[in-house]
């Protein structure tokens, strides 16, 4: 074989294998989707069926008008959007306070404070289920949204001050400087000089936190026991029923839980894994 | 600790004595803060919600795994009881507590290991790939990486249906001598795979492997492209093999991610919830419980013995603060704080 004949061989086999690794990770995320664009009949069937023949919408039109549990699908989806959106707005105002103390100044106990955010990422939520609850429910916040926005904006701010210092970090101080020396005073020289800069670190540091808490199961599973606030993670739980599961529906709610996450997580990508590895990957 | 931009950055105050060295004089303003109490300042709301939502519920966990806390003591009629160390003997006389145990380090060393090796592969594999051809590949991982976990169960739960899941016609596909040959049988249809707890995990570590490949593959492809090509040639030319260069110069500079990503790996695993509670329907099974499953059950299920749950909790956190002072020393020497 000659050299070029065998370069030529080696991409094909190169992207060949892309190709499978492709199919492996979309397949399951296209069968979701096409399942819930099938009719009964073809779901229910022993027979392999590629994509939905008869293309129907019955199972997303029966989500949305009779729901499960007694509500439409679009009350759920409205409660886990109130949860990520409140987690977002009071998480990205105190993130982008504390990763402006690390990034911006040196003060005793910054290093310990680096320490202490890195060490409470890692406890583990589920240990913290039973105290939570049980404060939760001496606070008056059992079955409110708004106990759920609390707890996730815990769950998710180590992680966002973490990720957003690194972003104040990369905006010049002599930028500020300048501001500063023309006699901006530090209040306007924040908003008008730093704020801006930081703006696309902040929108990625939401995202994530936007994700967490839409995708948070198990303390929505305890804080909520009226099925008027259940977010959609434990919405789901109720398509699988006593008497077979209605796989339509629960594929149409699925689906809908899972674009907008998917949307936002394209768009932030590269960063989510540089703020998860951070110091690492430089090497 | 001084550091000259950040006094330049002390705001309109007068500076106190000594610490304006390299900034003009300005006169001062009315931000009504001396410069040093700022960043503590910004600090304070970060450090409430860290203190009151992380680290006395920590502290509230401990004390609970050491009471007896019911129905009585949640609603608040009456407090709890101390009990010593009788939640952890429950506990660890529990047959349940033993194979939960089981199950979460099996689990999370299976599925670390394939998720590993397989990420690592598609993170070399994508970096050898074209441009189109890896953002094509990139975004199609991506897009398994960003399923909710709880749409990652119901996903897995339909493809391992018994009746109708494409794992079961799959499996029959294969020739009969082959499936008897690997399986031992050759008729799939009908297969409950979710009603064992050995073939639940089956399942669960097909779904966490599949759902969490991407994120290592994505930060062994940013790893390799932060390695010089010069190291590379230099390689080449001095007639180093493929496996050669791979194990001399890709693994020691890719050593500190690759600790980072186990690490991560590891707690993640660790803890699995949402995917095990849909792909089992619940607490139902409890054989096929993993520790957060079993604390969870404990806590929440009538009656509820949050005591136990706490017990659990507890241990599950110190087998995890093993593995994170491994991560945060690892992070401390990588990275400049």
């Amino acid at each position: 074989m000659t050299p070029i004949a065998r370069k030529r061989l080696t991409k094909a086999a190169l992207n060949a294998a892309g190709v499978l690794v492709f199919i492996f990770a979309v397949f399951p995320v296209y069968w979701m989707v096409s399942t819930s664009f099938k009719t009964n009949d073809q779901i229910f069937t022993t027979d392999f069926i590629p994509f939905p023949t008869e293309f129907t919408l019955e199972h997303l039109d029966r989500v949305l008008s009779e729901g499960v549990a007694g509500n439409s699908i679009w009350l759920y989806m409205r409660n886990s959007a109130i949860v990520a959106l409140g987690t977002v707005l009071i998480g990205a105002v105190f993130a982008l306070l504390a990763a402006t103390a690390i990034a911006r100044f040196r003060f005793r106990g910054r290093a310990g404070f680096l320490v202490l955010l890195l060490i409470v990422q890692m406890i583990p939520a589920e240990a913290l289920l039973i105290p939570l609850f049980l404060n939760v429910k001496r606070l008056g916040l059992y079955d409110q949204l708004l106990g759920l926005i609390v707890i996730n904006v815990g769950l998710t701010l180590p992680f966002g001050i973490w990720m957003l210092r690194t972003f104040v970090a990369a905006v010049p101080k002599s930028l500020e400087e300048a501001a500063w020396i023309d006699g901006a005073s530090r209040f306007t020289t924040f908003w008008k000089v730093l704020f801006p800069l930081v703006a696309p670190g902040l929108v990625a540091t939401s995202i994530f936190s936007f994700i967490t808490a839409w995708n948070e199961l198990i303390f929505a599973l305890i804080l909520m026991s009226d099925s008027s606030g259940y977010t959609m993670p434990v919405a789901l739980q109720f398509f699988f029923g006593q008497r077979g599961t209605d796989w339509g529906a629960i594929m149409a709610g699925s689906t809908m839980m899972t674009i907008p996450v998917v949307v936002f997580f394209l768009l932030v990508q590269r960063r989510m894994v540089t703020g998860l590895v951070s110091g690492a990957v430089k090497g | 600790m001084t550091n000259t931009s950040t006094i330049a950055r002390g705001g309109g105050n007068p500076p106190a004595p000594g610490r304006r060295r390299h900034s003009p004089q300005r006169p001062a303003k009315a931000s009504g803060l001396p410069p040093w109490v700022i960043p503590y300042a910004l600090l304070v709301p970060g450090l409430m919600v860290i203190a009151g939502l992380l680290l006395y519920p920590l502290f509230q966990m401990i004390v609970i795994s050491f009471q007896k806390v019911g129905i009585p003591q949640i609603n608040g009629k009456k407090p709890a009881d101390w009990v010593g160390w009788d939640n952890y003997t429950k506990v660890l006389d529990n047959e349940i507590f033993w194979s939960s145990l089981r199950n979460t380090v099996v689990f999370a060393a299976i599925t670390v290991t394939l998720t590993l090796v397989l990420g690592t592969a598609v993170g070399a594999l994508l970096n050898k790939l074209g441009k189109k051809m890896s953002t094509f590949v990139v975004v199609g991982i991506m897009s398994a990486w960003a399923v909710p976990p709880v749409a990652q169960g119901v996903i897995w739960r339909w493809l391992f249906d018994a009746d109708a899941g494409m794992i079961n016609w799959v499996l029959n596909l294969l020739p009969d001598w082959l499936s008897s040959l690997l399986f031992g049988r050759s008729d799939w249809t009908g297969e409950p795979w979710l009603n064992d707890a050995v073939t639940i995990y089956l399942v669960l570590i097909v779904c966490v492997v599949w759902a969490s490949f991407p994120f290592i593959a994505v930060s062994v492809l940013a790893g390799l492209k932060g390695i010089p090509t010069e190291l590379y040639e230099a390689a080449r030319v001095d007639g180093s093999g493929p496996w050669r260069t791979f194990r001399k110069i890709t693994l020691p500079l890719l050593k500190p991610v690759f600790s980072v990503l186990t690490i991560l790996s590891i707690i993640w695993n660790f803890k699995v919830f949402s995917q095990l509670y849909v792909l089992m329907n619940g607490p139902t099974n409890r054989e096929a419980f993993n520790l957060s499953m079993f604390s969870f059950a404990e806590a929440f299920r009538s009656p509820p013995k949050m005591g136990t749950g706490a017990a659990i909790a507890v241990i599950l956190t110190l087998l995890l603060l093993v593995v994170t002072a491994v991560y945060v020393r690892q992070i401390v020497k990588t990275e400049e704080m």
